[in-house]
């Protein structure tokens, strides 16, 4: 703040038209009123309803994003939205500790409104580390396997090339919407493709595994592909419907030729209208999940704002707790519909 | 409301005992629903095992398992708002928001209901 002060009257000839001077005070020194006791013309302290209305308006901003999600999904054409992709078990993992931590921050609230600072403290820690648990878990696992996740569409003219790893006979006779994907990881690109040093390595990978040495094509615009096991048995009654423990790769390899792809790339936001609504929506969830995490830290922290408010004003703290504890648990519900239309519907 | 007591009280010390006394009833109000809000989280985790259970379920068709998906999810976020928001009980304001906040967002809803339907004919873009 001293620097700010000092940066501003180098720019500001007269402390008067110095706006941040004439400011600053508003956000340091005066009295903000109502922080604790309730306005007599709404009977909430001021925060409260501050938080309400911008909730109101990031049940707006999710809200259109998930109307664009329902409309591209009802939209795809048959055999283009996916399931089953993602890895259900670690996805019900993070869903049961975002609730856990749900419960922590209104428990560490509680602590505060009892006056049991060591309480507070506890449950405000658990619920930081449920926070980053949950980011770790997406950022270092989920989406890095994703990444490395490799599927090409298949032309419908082209597609009966290549019936032995789509089965869609077998899905017609089932009732089931056509497969166009074959899906797996990359052992050999197309010479050009981004994806050559990618599958270079996963060719490494695989001969280390395997001992074949056959994946690597001599063929300039081959792509070479390691099976998903929905692709290596199409016919598989058990392959009709999403496990919920994942399946692993089988060793069996597709050979698909350039000209029969309509479109091929790793598990990004451009592979499909379903991850790039995937990663758009689990990112911006993601996002509010990290700024939760930042207010929690300077809540819990001993800083003036934080911790050290406690001796002055507990009451005050409390209502900043329940602040963040109202974003976290909107920032929980979000999770609650998330979960089930990528992961398992 | 101590709030709003405090501020038609002239008597400022007569308000601040008020304030305290309001504060103690208010934590022993508190400590008494600590169980509710186990309880709530308990019936959240045991929700989200059912969720996942009944995804593979098959209820004629993947339109009707997604109606099941989101009953319950509506569930889950009912607890969550009712209960560890507080909703339960909220002052009239809020509530006012919030109903303006659902009509505006059955608003968006229907906007893109409406891109789906097309009525005007012709405008969706199509590559086929």
């Amino acid at each position: 703040m001293a620097l700010l002060r000092l940066a501003s009257s180098r720019i500001f000839k007269s402390p008067m038209s110095n706006p941040i001077l004439k400011y600053l005070p508003f956000f340091t020194d005066a009295e903000v009123p109502h922080t604790v006791a309730a306005r007599p013309d709404t009977g909430l302290y001021s925060a409260k309803l501050g938080i309400w209305l911008f909730l109101a308006s990031e049940v707006m901003l999710f809200g259109g994003l998930f109307s664009a999600y329902i409309f591209l999904r009802i939209g795809a054409e048959p055999g283009y939205w996916p399931s089953g992709l993602l890895n259900v078990p670690v996805g019900t993992m993070n869903t049961a500790i975002l609730i856990i931590s749900s419960i922590t921050v209104v428990m560490a609230w509680a602590a505060l409104k009892m006056r049991q600072l060591g309480k507070y403290k506890f449950y405000m820690a658990i619920t930081i580390l449920c926070g980053l648990i949950f980011l770790t878990v997406k950022l270092s696992y989920e989406w890095p396997a994703k990444f490395n996740h490799f599927g090409a569409f298949i032309k419908k003219d082209a597609a009966s090339k290549y019936e032995e790893f789509l089965g869609n006979k077998h899905l017609e006779e089932a009732g089931q919407s056509p497969r166009w994907e074959i899906s797996g990881h990359i052992l050999d690109a197309p010479k050009g493709s981004p994806y050559e040093h990618q599958a270079q390595h996963n060719a490494e990978h695989f001969a280390h595994e395997t001992g074949r040495h056959d994946a690597v094509t001599p063929a300039e615009d081959d792509y070479v592909i390691q099976l998903d096991a929905v692709n290596a048995n199409p016919t598989d009654k058990a392959n009709d419907r999403p496990h919920f423990w994942p399946v692993p790769m089988s060793n069996k390899i597709a050979v698909i030729s350039a000209k029969d792809v309509e479109s091929a790339s790793v598990f990004a936001p451009r592979h499909s209208t379903y991850f790039a609504t995937y990663f758009l929506i689990t990112g911006l969830h993601g996002l509010h999940v990290l700024g939760g995490i930042l207010v929690f830290l300077y809540l819990w922290l001993p800083v003036k704002g934080g911790v050290n408010l406690y001796k002055s004003n507990p009451e005050h703290l409390a209502n900043r707790v329940e602040i963040a504890g109202l974003f976290w648990h909107f920032v929980d519900l979000v999770w609650i519909f998330v979960f089930p239309i990528f992961y398992l519907l | 409301m101590a709030g709003s007591h405090s501020h038609s009280t002239p008597d400022h010390a007569h308000a601040s005992n008020d304030a305290a006394d309001h504060a103690a009833a208010e934590a022993a109000h508190i400590a008494s629903h600590i169980g509710a809000y186990v309880k709530v989280g308990v019936a959240l985790l045991v929700l989200t095992g059912i969720t996942v259970g009944l995804s593979y379920v098959d209820f004629g068709s993947r339109s009707m398992n997604i109606v099941v998906g989101m009953i319950v999810a509506s569930i889950k976020a009912g607890l969550v708002a009712a209960i560890f928001m507080h909703l339960k009980g909220e002052k009239i304001t809020i509530w006012r928001f919030l109903w303006m906040t659902t009509i505006f967002a059955i608003g968006l809803f229907f906007l893109t209901y409406l891109a789906h339907i097309d009525p005007i004919g012709g405008t969706t873009y199509s590559t086929h």
